[in-house]
């Protein structure tokens, strides 16, 4: 059998639905992950006992396969549960808590970057810790940190594939069953693989563009 | 009417023992310019004062209250500081800059808040400048709107860490007037400065502060003019 362009071309619209779901999941895991990853990233850096969770959860979540937390997220709340958990859910809940570990660590660094100036003349102001960090210290570390939030957006849609294994219909399992379906299984990964690359350049497009928008002032 | 009252303070950074016991008083409505060489203490003395460094021993007492680390918040309202090196918050424009604290820590109405603050401005001549971004500022220009900044909380004293000595010097005038027509408000301050002739115009007291100690002070022109200890007599002679 002969590499078919025109099969290509028929591929991709078959595949559409997943690619769908696989914008979808990592989307919301991404903006899930960022909300966890401030949290856990202030925490790490915060002097109290926190922090020692906040380690133990980023050392946790990077120390381990990505496939692995999903199946335990998947198979752990079906087992605390009554009734079964759906696998959609079961992988939203595996990125966000994936992706908010490697999150925790670019925000970790943004915060960290910002000039020791800025924070003792918020403080020296009379503003409260929280205050300093949420008007000051935050802002200006999320601007900096675009770029690697980014890239985590970036790496979290091709990790997203692993779902698959929970039967998510996203685009990797829609690219196995009709693989499985067709026997065209060169051209349809193919499609499959072109997809991404669409997605995961329009996400770098937007991000440069962000960038831009956000510097005018400074 | 003492406002600040310092008890012999040290602070150490590790094994570095940089105050070394300062017992001082600072007055109500008093300007005390702090000199001394590089490395002698004077930053840390400074910060000391509103806790950004937490001393490692002694009391400071601000109006008669101890400074502890629970009414430290309210204390440093009480006290505005300038940098040398301006630290105003760069994305916010300047109109922000000014309002933030009094919003947030006097919980002042934004309406207020803005209009004290095209005052501020209008006080250190740049009332044209309330829409733009810091990075858009001079130097000159960037240290007025932090002065502007801290005023905006109504502090009772003013901390100074040598506000001019990151300004090209066609700069530093224009920050010091604003100094001098502070203090001639009646303005409490503590100025850590190499400008010897803020100190000889505008200032009470001068301190010569070496090796974590204050070695000498006086009001300027005894100071300048007849130095008792060794110490400040070399530095004077390097600085003037
Ligand atoms: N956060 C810190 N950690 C460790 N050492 C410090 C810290 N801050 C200051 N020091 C040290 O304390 C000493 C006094 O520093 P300080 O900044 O108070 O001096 P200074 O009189 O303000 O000098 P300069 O005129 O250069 O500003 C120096 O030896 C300095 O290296
Ligand atoms: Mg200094």
């Amino acid at each position: 059998m002969t590499f078919q362009w025109s099969s290509v071309k028929e591929f991709v619209p078959l595949l559409l639905p997943g690619a769908i779901v696989t914008v979808k999941l990592t989307s919301i895991s991404v903006l899930a992950g960022i909300i966890l990853g401030t949290i856990f990233g202030i925490m790490r850096l915060s002097r109290t006992p926190l922090r020692y969770l906040a380690a133990a959860y980023i050392d946790f979540i990077r120390g381990t396969p990505l496939m692995v937390q999903i199946f335990m997220v998947f198979y752990g709340i079906n087992a605390l549960i009554e009734g079964t958990l759906d696998p959609f859910p079961a992988a939203l809940i595996a990125l966000s808590i994936n992706s908010g570990a490697y999150v925790a660590e670019i925000v970790r660094a943004g915060i960290q970057s910002i000039e020791k100036g800025q924070r003792e003349a918020a403080l020296s102001l009379g503003l409260s810790n929280s205050a300093t960090m949420f008007y000051v210290i935050l802002p200006q570390a999320f601007k900096r940190i675009i770029p690697p939030l980014g890239n985590e957006f970036i790496a979290l849609l091709k990790d997203s594939s692993l779902v698959s294994v929970i039967s998510v219909n996203e685009l990797t399992r829609y690219a196995d069953t009709t693989a499985g379906r067709t026997f065209r299984f060169f051209e349809v990964w193919f499609s499959a693989a072109i997809i991404y690359l669409i997605l995961t350049v329009t996400i770098s497009r937007i991000v440069i563009l962000l960038e831009k928008c956000l510097k005018v002032d400074e | 009417m003492a406002i600040i009252e310092v008890q012999d303070l040290h602070k150490k950074f590790k094994n570095l023992h940089v105050l070394k016991g300062i017992t001082t008083t600072i007055e109500q409505g008093e300007v005390v310019v702090i000199i001394g060489p590089s490395g002698s203490g004077k930053s840390t003395f400074l910060r000391c004062l509103n806790f950004l460094e937490l001393p490692t021993s002694g009391e400071i007492r601000f109006a008669g209250d101890l400074i502890t680390p629970d009414n430290l918040q309210v204390v440093r309202r009480e006290m505005g500081m300038v940098f040398q090196s301006f630290n105003l918050f760069p994305h916010m424009k300047v109109i922000d800059n000014i309002t933030l604290a009094p919003r947030l820590a006097r919980k002042m109405e934004p309406e207020e808040a803005k209009s004290q603050a095209y005052e501020l401005l209008t006080q250190v001549g740049l009332s044209e400048k309330a829409d733009v971004y810091p990075n858009q500022l001079s130097g000159g220009q960037q240290q007025r709107v932090a002065i502007a900044r801290a005023l905006a909380m109504r502090p009772q004293v003013m901390l100074f860490d040598e506000p001019t000595s990151a300004l090209d010097p066609e700069m530093i005038g224009e920050v010091l007037d604003v100094m001098k027509s502070l203090a001639a408000d009646g303005m409490t301050m503590v100025v850590v400065t190499h400008e010897m002739g803020f100190a000889r115009e505008v200032s009470d007291r001068v301190v010569f502060m070496d090796d974590g100690l204050l070695v000498e002070e006086n009001m300027p022109d005894q100071l300048f003019s007849n130095p008792q200890h060794p110490r400040t007599q070399s530095f004077l002679s390097k600085v003037l």
